[in-house]
């Protein structure tokens, strides 16, 4: 089943021409990509650009117009095909609720009655819990643990029903430097071992930089995608945000400097004009 | 030796209908409330719950009024209480204080009328006791089908919710994303919350309902970490407070000059759980204190 989906010629997801207005204001304007299975995929943007949305929009819980197709097929409010792991996750560490809890019901939480105990299916969670590290903290509260290993139990409870496309929204925000390395680390190990497809949503690219294959640069409601050569460039994202911006690259890392909001876009010299940081990435 | 336990268990004791009454109904509610509460602590509505319990004495003084059991009066209220509480806004965090206090307010208004009603018509003030502190004691026999019908539909309406009311619980954006109905769900559970209020106020009043329902739950959630065994623990928990309120009860008729009148058991439920809640955050106080507390071996 899952070499038709790998091999077939349709892509994991495929979003064509997607319009959402909020609140009579447009927050995303014909966004248009396409993601194949194995691939992991960046979604950049700066706060409120809409990434939130966009996935929203994947996952069948927001209107919008244009079509999406997860694997070939239009989107539905239950696909089997997609895992997810929210942007906003709280708990108090009072809930009695175990890591290996949480990563169960990534199993069948959407049948409804109790989950009757089997051994295969203990042994499915053990299995989810060991692939992302989780073997240490699987008994603990999961309100208790820490952003990254919290991170670490969703990812595990996203993965656990073997989806073809996994959705992360801004993963590493919460995160110090060294735990979003690892979490980067075992999402690309992942990919390729499972051979699914990630998006991964993030303001800032660079720690995703050495492990995606393409990007999808959110700016002003609309999206540039393809590799990151193709994208991370002066004129793309020039001609995305409606105004000059430069891409430099320093120390290795590549940040996005905008010249004054307002600006138009132009050939013309911008060496004059206090330029500001708008975005770094 | 046999004289100490019969101090204790009154030759009576375990014959008495009264008691054996108050023993069925109460494990009943204890079962209900446990499962339903580990819930309602979850979900963070223990101030729907207290609404709903305070809201039932409209429906016990009304049921009063018209002469029908009062366990139909509490469930009636709760569930249109919980009703309106769902079309205010229950299902948002901000809504749900608002939905609550408003249908409060409205609900007790309602209830202070029925009181004075009720003591005018009926010439009697101890049906304003028994509504809003329990008389377990006084239930009559026959009270118990409607209570397991009751506490057979709660429960039943929880085990079929199950782990789409457990992960709408935890986080509703997981659960929508999973296409889970998180509103029909909550819905659904409000309504078995209504139930479990309606047996709680029943056993131990309208006013102390809440203590039956977040106490024993609250406990469980200090003592275990997983949702099944918290649901058990607070079970269990809650007729082991309520059966030996029962007792206390009983033996307090002997307690003052032979004054011929039973202390309120509702009085040694809530008692009991306090302390309970107490005694259950003790060991992580104490853990906590070891850990901070230097190594003499050390110095
Ligand atoms: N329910 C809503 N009603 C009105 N406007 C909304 C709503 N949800 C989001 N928006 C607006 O849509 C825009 C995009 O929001 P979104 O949450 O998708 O951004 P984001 O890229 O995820 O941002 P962040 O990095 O802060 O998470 C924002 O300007 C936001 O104010
Ligand atoms: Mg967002």
């Amino acid at each position: 089943m899952s070499e038709a989906l790998s091999n077939g010629s349709a892509p994991i997801l495929a979003v064509d021409e997607v319009s959402v207005s909020l609140a009579g204001r447009e927050v995303l304007r014909d966004v248009s990509f396409a993601i194949e299975s194995g691939e992991f995929t960046g979604l950049i943007g700066s706060n409120g650009a809409g990434k939130t949305t966009l996935f929203r929009v994947i996952l069948g819980l927001q209107a919008a117009h244009g079509t999406v197709l997860v694997g070939g097929a239009p989107r539905s409010r239950r696909n089997p095909l997609i895992g997810y792991v929210p942007q906003k996750f709280q708990l108090d560490p009072d809930v009695p609720l175990r890591a290996r809890d949480l990563v169960a019901l990534g199993l069948d939480a959407h049948r409804y009655g109790i989950a009757t105990p089997s051994r295969a299916r203990r042994a499915r969670v053990e299995e989810m819990l060991e692939a992302v590290d989780a073997r240490d903290f699987a008994d603990a509260r999961v309100g208790t643990l820490s952003g990254g290993e919290q991170q670490r139990v969703l990812i595990a409870h996203a993965l656990i029903a073997a989806p073809k496309l996994l959705l992360l929204d801004e993963p590493l925000a919460n995160l110090d430097l060294r735990s979003g390395h690892e979490v980067v680390a075992l999402l690309a190990r992942i990919t390729s071992e499972q051979r699914i497809a990630v998006l991964i949503s993030a303001h800032e690219m660079n720690p995703l930089l050495p492990v995606i294959d393409r990007i999808v640069y959110l700016a002003a409601g609309r999206a540039a995608s393809g590799t990151t050569e193709e994208v991370v460039r002066t004129s793309v994202l020039s001609a995305l945000y409606g105004h000059h911006v430069d891409v430099l690259q320093v120390h290795g890392r590549v940040l996005v400097v905008a010249g004054e909001a307002g600006e138009l876009a132009d050939t013309s010299d911008h060496s004059h004009t206090q330029t500001q940081v708008e975005i770094v990435s | 030796m046999s004289a100490q336990l019969a101090a204790i268990f009154d030759p009576g004791f375990f014959t008495s209908q009264i008691v054996q009454v108050a023993a069925t109904v109460s494990a009943l509610a204890a079962v209900v409330c446990g499962t339903v509460g580990v819930f309602t602590v979850i979900r963070g509505q223990s101030f729907a719950g207290e609404a709903l319990g305070d809201i039932s004495t409209t429906g016990g003084s009304g049921a009063f009024l018209v002469g029908v059991g009062p366990l139909w009066g509490f469930g009636v209220a709760a569930v249109a209480a919980a009703a309106v509480m769902e079309l205010i806004g229950i299902q948002r965090p901000r809504g749900r204080d608002l939905a609550t206090g408003i249908v409060l307010g409205a609900g007790l208004g309602l209830a202070a009328l029925f009181l004075y009603l009720d003591s005018v018509y009926h010439n009697t003030t101890g049906a304003t006791v028994s509504i809003v502190f329990g008389s377990m004691f006084t239930i009559a026999s026959s009270a118990i089908p409607a209570v397991i019908a009751f506490s057979a539909i709660a429960v039943c309406l929880v085990a079929a919710l199950g782990r789409p009311l457990l992960l709408s619980s935890i986080s509703p954006e997981l659960a929508a994303a999973r296409g889970i109905p998180v509103r029909l769900v909550g819905v659904a559970y409000l309504l078995a919350l209504a139930i479990a209020i309606a047996l709680a106020a029943f056993t131990i009043g309208t006013i102390l309902s809440t203590a039956l329902l977040v106490g024993p739950a609250a406990i469980a959630l200090r003592l275990t970490r997983s949702p099944a065994r918290a649901i058990a623990a607070a079970a269990a928990i809650g007729i082991a407070a309520t059966w030996l309120s029962i007792l206390l009860a009983y033996d307090s008729y002997d307690w003052y000059h032979q004054s011929g009148k039973y202390w309120p058991v509702s009085f040694f439920v809530v008692t009991l759980i306090f302390l309970g809640y107490l005694m259950a955050g003790l060991p992580r106080r104490l853990r906590r204190r070891r850990e901070i507390a230097p190594d003499p071996a050390r110095g």
